[in-house]
């Protein structure tokens, strides 16, 4: 038996190759040390991926690793929140959560709520707008409420998304801030709030209740109107439509909302620095121009305003959820 | 003239040159792989387009795409795995070609008209966007239901045995679509619990299992068939002409249909190349010669499907509403760059929108060589031994499907798919009515109760307007038609001659 076999020198090679690398593990050497992933729920293309994009790349900027951004559809967004709530919460793996988290739980669809995740930061929030056909007689927001309140039940009908989504809870929300019952305006799902719009010019609903951006190139092409925001203020982007306080007196408002959160238990200083990265992300005039461009609503919120945000909004949709017979509990 | 010269000078940097050019290739060596798929390929792009400036960025969504729809042809008609849900519709008729040995009339008359077809819908793009707009927002649910009916009746004019087997097929399909959440009620319906088939059951993966693999099931288990001999490929080109000047009205009808379809909003590449098929056998003068190897309905339906790419963009320019998920993910982009969809694309930023119309045309006179190159190239496949390339297009099915949303679960539907397919190929039951009932039945049954919701119950409204009166009359003529003609056979018999 020869003393130095071929699998002998081969493993003394591999030792020998490897051995320099032997280091005690440093742990948190300095977090970022390598790339993080930055989980999407919603498909690529969309603006929760759009926003979940930049947001990534000027992180990348910020920290110095790549944040790469992974969309795992599916489920209505229950399997990329799922995916966020699993993972394993040592920082190198977070999310963009959106309002849907504070939805998804009455409907029985996931065990998952606000308080399976460690939230970072409130990164944007969007209001819905009331948008009517451009050939629409209502011409301000009082003049529609009025004739509302005058139409028998169910015969004026909205849309811009699907059953229980976000912008039907809102106009659910904003008919019982009125005094109405949530079903007095019918509601048609749509898939989404562009085939809403386009049921709109095509005279098939008569208000959409989706986000002003959403609608904005209906509007701008002079097919649609937005008579106001379910806001506590305007929109910079869009001055001239006013909120619902401002126009009728109604103090309802609700948005659809997006922040960066990631599993629960993750270790304070990691949450802490991004959090800290996020506001500079926020407060840079990159972040600025994409949202802008875009229309979103620039909001901030650090991880504890983040937290009580999603508390406050899972009692309102919770409330209109309630009221429009949704609830499954 | 001079937004012209100004779209030409942005087209005309190194930065779109390259950028088209890569993302052709790219694009072209995607659809050509089975189980990647044109979708997949443009999701992809979305972080690239992150570093790029915006025509060129909009220039690699659009070449990739257009290079996609064509090259998913080609596995199609050399292996019978279409490599995207728009050559589904022609599949098994330019297998059969492949099979008498005229794979370049097939690959060849697939590369000439759907270059033929894109720059047509490029030019209806730039002439008629306004009009072509127009009609896109007359549509409304009711409009929509009838259409999509119709398209689902094409079922049984794939079937090459018993259209009863492809009426079940395309119903098993219907069935499918009925999984999930995303329904007009918001309702959990056979979830079983199951998060991952809350969603539903995507087109993606059930098109990948359905072909791809039960055709790899069908190949493992059978002997191999005949090699084709390895004469060489003749010019693809050269048989071209003759078929353009034969089948011209085809060719016109499939551009046109393609157009119209694909400026729809939802409907895409995948439902023109269906409808055109559908037209192209009921008008053709030789109906029983289809299913056999016969070029007419691939004229026609090769044109549709890349003439809809472009029809696409109408809607999607114009208002910001996608035509399917591949304009969705452009509309994205789009944002992104600051290149808003709306009047103002038109107005404003009309030079850009002239610079990707010119884009547009570039990237189907690109598509002639590039896909002469890629035919080339492919047909060195089919000489592979089947053991060795099965597996790999195994794996690219996985990859694929998985690459599109990273979910795992689509992998376990592609696997459930493939055995699906195979039990059903086995007893006649045609897969393509199966797939047909799958990207039809979401939208049948949404519009459906949408426009009852909006009617109160009411059957009336459906055919009220004038459009949905149209398409009902057509889809009810379609559907009595064998029953009229039935009672005209007994008619006759009973007379006495």
């Amino acid at each position: 038996m020869t003393l130095i076999t071929r699998r002998g020198a081969l493993a003394a090679g591999a030792l020998a190759g490897i051995a320099p690398l032997a280091r005690p593990a440093l742990g948190q050497a300095r977090y970022p040390n390598r790339p993080v992933q930055v989980i999407v729920p919603w498909g690529a293309g969309g603006g929760t991926d759009a926003t979940a994009r930049i947001v990534a790349a000027l992180l990348e900027r910020e920290m110095g690793q790549p944040f790469n951004v992974v969309n795992r559809t599916g489920g209505s967004g229950v399997v990329g929140h799922t995916a966020i709530a699993q993972a394993t919460p040592d920082g190198y793996t977070i999310g963009m959560i959106t309002v849907e988290i504070c939805m998804m739980h009455w409907q029985g669809l996931t065990q998952l709520t606000r308080n399976s995740f460690t939230p970072l930061a409130l990164m944007n929030e969007d209001p819905p707008g009331v948008q009517v056909n451009a050939n629409s007689p209502h011409r301000d927001i009082r003049s529609l409420a009025d004739a509302i309140r005058a139409s028998p039940a169910g015969r004026l009908r909205a849309s811009g998304t699907g059953q229980g989504g976000i912008w039907h809870l809102a106009l659910a929300g904003w008919l019982g801030a009125m005094g109405l019952p949530a079903d007095h305006v019918r509601w048609v799902p749509s898939n989404g709030a562009a085939p809403a719009m386009q049921e709109l010019a095509a005279g098939g609903v008569d208000i959409v209740t989706c986000s002003v951006p959403e609608a904005r190139a209906m509007i701008e092409a002079g097919r649609a109107r937005s008579l106001a925001i379910m806001a506590p203020q305007r929109n910079p982007q869009f001055p001239n439509v006013p909120t619902l306080k401002e126009g009728l007196g109604v103090d309802f408002s609700v948005g659809a909302w997006r922040g960066m959160a990631g599993p629960l238990n993750m270790p304070t200083e990691i949450a802490q620095a991004l959090t800290a990265a996020l506001q500079r992300v926020w407060n840079g005039q990159e972040f600025r121009d994409f949202m802008n461009a875009r229309g979103f609503g620039l909001v901030w919120g650090n991880a504890a305003e983040f937290a009580a945000h999603m508390e406050r909004a899972d009692g309102t949709l919770g409330a209109a959820m309630r009221a429009a017979g949704i609830v499954r509990s | 003239m001079n937004t012209l010269l100004e779209a030409f000078s942005m087209i005309a940097t190194t930065e779109v040159a390259v950028a088209i050019l890569a993302s052709a290739v790219y694009g072209m060596v995607i659809g050509a792989l089975p189980g990647l798929t044109a979708t997949m390929a443009t999701a992809l792009l979305v972080p690239i387009t992150f570093y790029l400036s915006p025509i060129a960025a909009i220039a690699t969504i659009i070449t990739a795409s257009a290079m996609a729809i064509f090259s998913g042809d080609i596995p199609g008609a050399l292996m019978r795995i279409p490599g995207t849900p728009a050559s589904a519709a022609y599949t098994d008729e330019a297998y059969a070609l492949t099979r008498k040995g005229q794979a370049e009339v097939a690959l060849g008359a697939a590369l000439w008209f759907s270059a033929l077809g894109g720059i047509f819908g490029a030019v209806a793009l730039m002439i008629l966007a306004p009009a072509l707009a127009e009609m896109a927002l007359s549509f409304s649910t009711y409009e929509y239901f009838w259409l999509f009916f119709l398209g689902l009746m094409c079922a049984t004019l794939v079937a090459r045995s018993s259209p009863i087997k492809a009426i079940a097929a395309a119903l098993l399909g219907l069935l499918i679509t009925c999984i999930g959440i995303q329904n007009p009620g918001g309702v959990p319906r056979f979830t079983f619990g199951f998060t991952d088939l809350l969603g539903g059951i995507e087109v993606l993966p059930a098109l990948v299992g359905v072909f791809a693999v039960s055709e790899i099931m069908r190949a493992l288990t059978s002997a191999p068939p005949p090699p084709i001999p390895n004469r060489r490929l003749g010019s693809i080109l050269s048989g071209q002409w003759a078929l353009t000047r034969r089948y011209k009205k085809q060719m016109w009808r499939g551009n046109v249909v393609g157009v119209l379809v694909g400026a729809l909003p939802g409907a895409g590449a995948d439902m023109a190349a269906w409808i055109a098929y559908a037209n192209s056998r009921r008008f053709s003068k030789e109906p029983e010669k289809f299913g056999t190897g016969h070029p007419e309905g691939l004229v026609e339906s090769g044109s549709a499907n890349n003439a809809a790419l472009a029809g696409g963009w109408v809607p999607a320019t114009l208002f910001g509403i996608p035509g399917d998920t591949i304009t969705a993910i452009a509309i994205g982009v789009l944002y992104m760059k600051g290149l808003n969809p709306g009047p103002t694309l038109f107005t404003e930023k009309a030079s850009s929108m002239y610079a990707l119309y010119m884009v547009f045309i570039i990237a189907n006179i690109l598509m002639i060589p590039l896909g002469i190159v890629m035919i080339r190239t492919s047909r060195h496949v089919l000489r592979a031994p089947r053991a060795a390339a099965m597996p790999i297009i195994l794996l690219l099915c996985a990859v694929g499907t998985f690459a599109i949303g990273n979910n795992p679960f689509a992998i376990v539907l592609v696997a459930v798919f493939g055995v699906l397919g195979f039990v059903m190929e086995r007893n006649g039951f045609p897969v393509a009515a199966l797939v047909l009932g799958i990207v039809m039945g979401t939208m049948v049954e949404h519009n459906f109760v949408t426009s009852l919701i909006k009617s109160d119950g009411e059957l009336l409204p459906f055919f009220e307007r004038p459009v949905s009166a149209v398409l009902a009359t057509m889809t009810i003529a379609a559907l009595l038609w064998p029953v009229f003609v039935w009672l005209l056979r007994r008619l006759r018999q009973a007379r006495p001659a």
